[in-house]
């Protein structure tokens, strides 16, 4: 049947063309031009400042420096400390909770030149600061955490939101169990204690004004100072 | 803990001062670091290996031999060092375990060896890092599977009193336990020989009688053929009742593959007995001859490479099946189109598609007879498209025969892997047992925190006081960090298991804002006078652990931890947790007054590396002996 022997004679160049195509010898698309260049993850790597710059900057002594350097290094060995790996060794502090929250606070906190990552000598300094500093130095500081974006003044969305994360860090497991208020109550504590002229946002001078005045605060304040 | 971060911990303490200005309640007391040395280096001498590293580094996992107290007793004192009588070429990875966080496995190490040094480091082998899980799980199959072999061969040595009925299975089985089982083996396997051959020669024309006809030996010997017959298929059938007879199970001997073909070899000349006087049914009496050829599979007990050939065929069965599927996939499109090319030419042998079957199956396989042959144009550019693809798809079956043969050598390799999964669900249940420890810990140190204040308070009474310290450091830093979390919030951690409990009982039963914890105004007075926490003991396997968290069923009587019986100590596994420092203090203090000392001591839910099973242990014991030491949790 002549409707067959066509149907055979196209199958057959059909054919002859797949095997050109296999052989490269012809081409009738164009070649994908798939550069495997990628991305190169050329990794940061930054050193420290020498020991004797930082024993100036900091309290620190050289003993202690080189002990903080040494655990530093072991968890970031280029030398930066970029925010998911702050949040990672924070959460292992708190395993039955969510740290992530208050370790972006805390990160945005430490991070002042918003870099995205940490230094030693940031973390060097501040840890300076909290564990050797004056009071009003760390009452400065916790201020700087609760601004969330830094405009000199708390207001009751950033306390909310800072207080929601540190109850995260208790996680589910409590007792008593967590209640959605109970943040917000807390939250109306702290601003019935630190909001003198009653405007609804704390500013830096009430806040340190308020917490000089509270003696908990204060004996709290100095718990940690022998922690190194 | 893990390891590096405990590095960490004076940051993560330095960024709790956040928490200061919004708390609720006063912070608790820091630990204070008496001994407060600067991190030192310290010498371990491993078989005259010297090793270094700081003290903080070995410390990280203190629930270890060279993290904990343990080390000390190899501490040498003339030359200042930790001794080690152990292999230091595994010592390296053990404290790069120290170092790094992960434990690895080096290939060259056997694994045995290896085994004994973690046991003795106190490192539990599941937490080998999962680069070299694999590796180490696998060697661990193979030396597992060496030694059970090793017992089957020691198995064979006879046992002295096993019945006859036994004997003789296993002397089927395997005919090299015992002369007699040889002689029956080459036996039988010498009449199954006999009567394949006979099969096979009974249907040689021999020689031809005055008739033009030539008939084959078999209707001319009947009557010697019909003796051998007999002959065979009356120790076939012996043979298969003394099986019958012996195998331990006999309905699971006759459902298996071997008596079947033992049973339908030796059939038909039962059946052929029974009717060889019919003439009608004599055709159907030929038929059943063929089923004689039956016999020659009885040789697979007698070889194993055939068994093994049968396993494998029946192991990749399914792909054989989609490869016939494909296979008759193909024989359709190219018949189809075969008979179609081929319609128009005259005297054509295409006389239907099934009949192109023949030509497509023939020529896919290379066959090639010839009987049919296109003669069309059309039809022989297909034919011959026909035969080049027909190479392609058989080959395919013969790879993946071969690759499961040889799988077949490794056929435990799906067993274990089943194996395996429940392993790796043990692996990281253990995992995750480790990790809530750390949890748990901080839940069971805080009872032990008050506990020392408890004491430190009732010292005054003058009573013995070992407050031994055995908590690390930073354990105990890592507790004030939560503890002052808890503090900041007003909540408290508590137990997984717990919590669930009291959400149930409790419902959404509003608590009093007052924090049921210790507070240091009333708790401690509270344990103190322990009178009136006299409670009586409910079984305590049933409340040890649920006592914890019931603040308002009892008040001021919730706020008494346990109290321990005085007694004669129990026998406890000598555990690095402080729990059981913890025993031995308040036993001694127990002894010397009639009045119960509360103690706080948590019963956590075996948790199998760092709080050993002090707790769960004492429990099942007070209903023989109740004069023992009892630790009953009551709540706080």
């Amino acid at each position: 049947m002549q409707v067959m022997e066509l149907l055979a004679v196209a199958v057959v160049i059909l054919l002859f063309f797949m095997i050109l195509k296999q052989f490269g010898l012809w081409e009738p698309l164009s070649l994908d031009d798939s550069s495997d260049g990628g991305l190169e993850l050329y990794v940061v790597r930054h050193q420290p400042e020498g020991l004797e710059e930082l024993q100036s900057q900091t309290q620190f002594s050289r003993k202690e420096l080189q002990s903080l350097y040494r655990g530093f290094k072991n968890e970031c060995p280029s030398g930066l400390v970029d925010e998911e790996t702050f949040k990672s060794i924070y959460s292992q502090f708190f395993p039955q909770g969510d740290a992530s929250t208050y370790a972006h606070f805390l990160f945005k906190a430490f991070d002042t030149n918003r870099s995205g990552s940490i230094r030693f000598e940031d973390f060097v300094i501040w840890l300076s600061v909290l564990l050797r500093g004056s009071v009003t130095e760390k009452l400065r500081w916790a201020f700087n955490l609760y601004d969330i974006n830094k405009d000199g003044l708390i207001t009751r969305e950033e306390m909310m939101a800072i207080m929601k994360s540190i109850y995260d860090l208790m996680g589910r497991y409590t007792s008593p169990s967590l209640r959605e208020d109970v943040s917000r109550e807390h939250v109306d504590r702290f601003f019935q204690k630190m909001d003198r002229n009653g405007d609804g946002v704390v500013t830096m001078e009430e806040f340190i004004e308020a917490c000089q005045k509270d003696e908990e605060i204060m004996s709290s304040m100095q718990l940690f100072d022998n922690v190194i | 803990m893990a390891a590096g971060v405990a590095a960490w911990l004076p940051f993560a303490r330095a960024a709790a001062i956040g928490w200061m200005p919004v708390a609720n309640l006063p912070m608790p007391v820091a630990p204070t670091d008496k001994n407060k040395c600067q991190d030192e280096l310290i010498v371990l001498n491993v078989s005259g290996r010297r090793f270094q590293t700081w003290r903080n580094t070995l410390d990280r996992y203190p629930d270890t031999l060279l993290g904990s107290s343990e080390k000390e007793f190899f501490f040498n004192e003339e030359t200042r060092e930790y001794f080690f009588d152990r292999d230091p070429d595994v010592f390296r990875s053990i404290l790069n375990f120290y170092r790094t966080g992960k434990l690895h496995y080096p290939r060259y190490e056997c694994i045995t060896a290896y085994d004994e040094e973690l046991a003795f480091f106190g490192i539990i082998p599941e937490i080998i890092s999962d680069c070299c899980y694999e590796e180490y799980k696998d060697r661990k199959r193979e030396n597992a599977e060496r030694l059970m072999d090793d017992l089957e061969d020691s198995k064979d040595s006879k046992l002295p009193n096993m019945t006859f009925r036994e004997t003789m299975w296993r002397a089927f089985e395997n005919p090299h336990t015992s002369t007699m089982a040889l002689v029956f083996y080459y036996v039988t396997g010498f009449f199954i020989a006999i009567s394949v051959i006979t099969n096979v020669v009974e249907t040689v024309p021999c020689g031809s009688t005055p008739n033009q006809r030539d008939i084959p030996c078999g209707e001319r010997y009947t009557v010697a053929f019909f003796c051998m017959d007999t002959a065979c298929v009356m120790i076939f059938t012996v043979e298969y009742l003394m099986r019958l007879f012996a195998a331990p199970s006999r309905y699971r001997f006759m459902r298996s593959v071997m008596s079947i073909i033992d049973v339908v070899a030796i059939l038909p000349y039962y059946i052929g007995l029974v009717m060889t006087n019919n003439e009608d049914v004599s055709g159907a009496f030929v038929t059943l001859r063929v089923f004689r050829v039956f016999r020659i599979f009885k040789f697979s007990r007698h070889s194993q490479g055939l068994r093994i050939l049968g396993y494998t065929l029946k192991s990749c069965a399914s792909e054989l099946g989609f490869l016939l599927f494909s296979l008759t996939m193909a024989i359709i499109i190219f018949a189809t189109v075969m008979f179609y090319a081929e319609k128009g030419s005259a005297s054509s042998k295409f006389t239907s598609i099934p009949a192109s079957f023949w030509y497509t199956i023939v020529t896919m396989t290379t066959l090639g007879y010839g009987d049919m042959v296109p003669k069309t144009i059309a039809g022989k550019i297909f034919g011959s498209i026909c035969s080049l693809s027909g190479v392609l798809v058989i080959a395919l079956p013969v790879p993946v025969i071969v690759s499961n043969f040889s799988r077949i050598y490794h056929q435990n390799q799906r067993a274990d892997k089943r194996k395996a999964q429940k392993v790796q669900k043990a692996r990281l249940a253990r995992m995750r047992i480790s990790k809530t420890g750390s949890s748990n810990a901080f839940l069971h140190s805080k009872r032990n925190g008050m506990l020392n204040q408890a004491l430190e308070l009732t010292s005054s009474t003058g009573e013995k006081r070992h407050l031994n310290k055995t908590t690390s450091i930073i354990e105990s830093q890592h507790h004030h960090l939560l503890h002052c979390l808890e503090k900041t919030t007003n909540h408290e951690f508590v137990d997984e298991q717990l919590f669930e409990q009291s959400y149930l009982e409790s419902g959404l039963q509003t608590f009093p804002s007052r924090s049921p914890s210790l507070s240091s105004r009333e708790g401690i007075t509270g344990t103190c006078c322990s009178r009136r926490a006299k409670k009586s003991s409910p079984p305590p396997n049933a409340t040890h652990t649920h006592t914890l968290t019931h603040p308002h069923k009892h008040n001021l009587q919730e706020l008494s931890a346990i109290h321990i019986q005085c007694g004669e100590q129990q026998t406890l596994n000598t555990s690095r947790s402080s729990l059981n420092m913890m025993q031995d203090e308040s036993a001694s203090l127990n002894c010397k007054s009639s009045s119960q000392v509360t103690t706080a001591i948590i019963s956590i839910p075996t948790p199998p590396t760092n709080n050993s099973p002090c707790s769960p242990e004492t429990p099942t014991n007070p209903p023989s002996n109740s004069s023992a030491g009892v630790v009953k949790v009551s709540a706080l």
